[in-house]
């Protein structure tokens, strides 16, 4: 999947990855893809759960090597 | 202007509890109720509301509230945290003295003189060593301190509250709280906010 910026979170802990998520999307334009790069496996669930809430669109989740890379498109 | 249908049984229904008496009112009276819900659902989106009442000063415990408030705010959500009690030893400044308010305030801040550096574990403190061991397991995970997410949490919006009452039995003045608390409230600002919040959590 193709993204416009990537956020390294890798090593942190919930809720963190979100928390840095949050304050990042803000830094790209409505409808630009932000890739967040986690080991944190609930990143798998946090994500969506968060772009639902937040109003942002989950695009899906890449796995490899024990990293998580989730795929939110800025909406709002 | 289009024509609405409403059951005879249902107009006879509003004439007596809604007063509506002919069609012209019954028009007058939809026609607003239609208004009013469209003028509150559009514009801004109101935001959930979250309420954290703090009140114990265990690291393990006051991480937990700042990583839910932390959490909340990043979904979008309005956190208040309220101070209280053994709270306020995470509101406390590192250097802050106590003063002469009586000998029973004075054994108090010599005992636990407070600040958010000192926060005992809840449980196998072992005189100081748990809390040290947590805070070195937290940190193979780049965990923020307990400073850094008092700031963390004020750069997203969460409200920060002392309550009075606490600082009125332990001698605490505002000069011994770190910098950034929003405003010193009692019981009834905590309830008034509670009673709208979606989520109220007693830590």
């Amino acid at each position: 999947m193709k993204s416009d910026a990537t956020l390294d979170v890798t090593g942190l802990l919930c809720p963190m990855p979100i928390v840095h998520t949050a304050k990042k999307i803000k830094e790209l334009k409505v409808g630009q893809v932000l890739e967040v790069v986690a080991t944190d496996e609930g990143i798998k669930e946090d994500m969506p759960a968060w772009c639902k809430n937040i109003g942002h669109e989950y695009l899906g989740v890449e796995e490899n090597d024990s990293k998580y890379r989730t795929f939110v498109k800025r909406l709002v | 202007m289009k024509t609405v249908s409403i059951s005879e049984d249902l107009l006879s229904k509003a004439a007596g509890a809604l007063d509506l008496r002919d069609e012209g009112q019954v028009s007058q009276f939809i026609s607003t109720a239609v208004e009013e819900k469209l003028a509150s659902s559009s514009g801004k989106k109101v935001k959930d509301k979250v309420t954290i009442i703090v009140f114990s000063g265990d690291l393990d415990r006051v991480q937990a509230a700042f990583n839910i408030a932390t959490g909340a705010a990043s979904m979008g959500m309005d956190v208040t945290m309220f101070f209280t009690f053994w709270g306020f030893d995470v509101i406390k400044r590192n250097d802050a003295k106590g003063r002469g308010k009586g000998i029973l305030r004075n054994a108090f801040s010599v005992i636990k003189p407070g600040g958010s550096k000192r926060l005992p574990l809840s449980r196998f403190n072992m005189l100081g060593f748990g809390s040290w061991a947590m805070k070195k397991l937290m940190g193979e995970f780049k965990m923020p301190t307990t400073d850094q997410m008092i700031s963390m949490a004020k750069e997203m919006g969460v409200k920060i509250i002392a309550c009075t009452i606490t600082m009125g039995v332990m001698g605490v003045t505002k000069e011994d709280l770190v910098q950034g608390i929003d405003s010193y409230a009692g019981v009834f600002s905590y309830l008034n906010e509670a009673k709208e919040s979606k989520i109220n959590l007693f830590i």
